[in-house]
């Protein structure tokens, strides 16, 4: 089967983690080009495929294409993971959103200075646990249906997942008070693609080490 | 997103669902913020809508209590029987209902990539008024150089590649409309940002002339000023931050 997009980014997940998971679940095959020298950067800013001198950078169907959300739109109204109509990618949309939000406190968290790193963590379980994910069990809770919007699996089924997986890293029993969200967590595990996608060798990235952080930071 | 039958008719539904719902209602502080870019593509798509200030943290609180915001932010806009949150989840709607939103996917795809652009960008101001007198002073140079070397060349090369009117699909889309809302955002804080970027000129004169675009543009409009003292003192108390 030939590889159907080409990644560029550092070996890490950053903004490039949850293009990884949409690509694995849509079944794109995709190659991924690491840097890891800020020069390296540099030589692809200047080769002038950078459309705002910014990664990601997912070259895909004749295009390099980049900004996240960009990318992520694309894939998922290609591989049918956007809704059936306006008002389900509009509650899509919504959810998605907040996920990044989400995502994005995540990120930037070993970024934080050491002594700000406690003080940090509880506000992102906070925001966890006391905006997104009470909201997140209220739609599971109120349709009843396996998936987030409109029964069938969308690209919502798939962020929501990640994020919570990633805020499992930071406090494994932040699902404690959502019964919903984990019933919702371990089906959606049990997608194969998903399953797959979860297993050591897949292309998904891990945390990143604490020692390899000042070296991420000098390439950007 | 495929135009097909169905879409069609789920369109038509989505219009006339909103003719009964009335017109969209949207809840934000009485400044830009978030919510202008909101304001703009439903001026420029010639949509009429009202606006609910936040200007107390009561309002706020009943807000939440009533669970009329999903993530207990705002912007919050009452549209089509939906209570919208999250900027972009509000934009993406708009456009596509409106024809906005280009003829195809790679159109969109094209589209995504510019708002996102301009998005970056009028992040920089939007948020310009709340630092110091010496951070403004970087945030400004910060406004400049990334408008002058990073987002403009993209836009005006992309108005040189095809030389059509509009910078996808040679019809209007949010991606103009956005353009458009950020290149003035700029000017305000620099006034000669567009002195080597003559399509982009060019581009703000055409589009500034747009009927719905125009009528935005004139005093009187529901177009917000810059945030002011009064502006950030309204946030703090709603939002009760020190």
């Amino acid at each position: 089967m030939s590889v159907k997009a080409k990644l560029h980014y550092f070996n890490g997940r950053g903004r490039m983690e949850t293009i990884r998971w949409l690509l694995a679940v849509a079944g794109v095959e995709f190659e991924e080009y690491f840097f890891e020298t800020r020069e390296e950067l540099i030589k692809l800013q200047q080769s002038g495929v950078l459309l705002f001198q910014q990664v990601p950078l997912v070259e895909i169907d004749g295009m390099n294409m980049v900004q996240t959300r960009a990318i992520l739109n694309y894939i998922a109204a290609k591989h049918n993971l956007y809704g059936k109509h306006l008002k389900e990618r509009a509650l899509i949309d919504m959810y998605v959103e907040a996920t990044m939000d989400l995502n994005d406190l995540v990120m930037c968290h070993p970024m934080q200075p050491p002594e700000g790193r406690e003080k940090n963590l509880a506000l992102i379980v906070d925001k966890a646990t006391n905006r997104y994910f009470p909201a997140y069990e209220k739609v599971l809770k109120d349709h009843g249906q396996d998936y987030l919007v409109g029964n069938q699996f969308s690209r919502a089924d798939v962020q929501v997942p990640e994020t919570i997986l990633m805020m499992e890293e930071m406090k494994p029993d932040i699902l404690a008070k959502f019964p919903l969200l984990q019933g919702f967590k371990a089906r959606i595990s049990n997608n194969p693609t998903i399953k797959k996608f979860l297993q050591p060798g897949s292309q998904r990235k891990s945390e990143i080490e604490e020692k390899m952080i000042p070296q991420v930071m000098k390439i950007f | 997103m495929e135009f097909t039958e169905l879409e069609s008719s789920l369109r038509e539904q989505a219009i006339r669902s909103s003719l009964m719902a009335g017109k969209p209602k949207l809840y934000y502080f009485n400044g830009r913020g978030r919510m202008e870019s909101i304001r703009w593509l439903l001026a420029a798509a010639g949509i009429e809508f009202v606006e609910e200030f936040l200007e107390t943290r009561e309002q706020y609180e009943k807000l939440l209590q009533d669970g009329a915001l999903l993530f207990q932010q705002v912007p919050m806009v009452e549209i089509d029987g939906m209570k919208m949150v999250q900027t972009r989840a509000i934009l993406g709607y708009i456009a596509a209902k409106h024809n906005l939103y280009g003829k195809d996917l790679k159109e969109r795809a094209l589209i995504d990539m510019y708002v996102e652009g301009t998005r970056d960008l009028i992040d920089l101001i939007r948020v310009h008024h709340k630092f110091s007198p010496e951070e403004q002073e970087k945030n400004l140079a910060l406004i400049n150089e990334r408008a002058t070397a990073r987002y403009f060349p993209v836009y005006e090369k992309v108005l040189k590649d095809h030389g059509t009117e509009f910078l996808v699909g040679n019809q209007l889309t949010w991606a103009d409309v956005q353009l458009i809302e950020a290149i003035l955002m700029v000017e305000e804080k620099v006034s000669t940002v567009l002195s080597k970027f003559p399509l982009l000129q060019d581009f703000k004169t055409r589009i500034c002339n747009i009927p719905t675009i125009k009528k935005f543009l004139q005093p009187g409009s529901q177009r917000k000023p810059p945030p002011d003292e009064s502006y950030v003192v309204t946030a703090n108390r709603v939002f009760n931050r020190k």
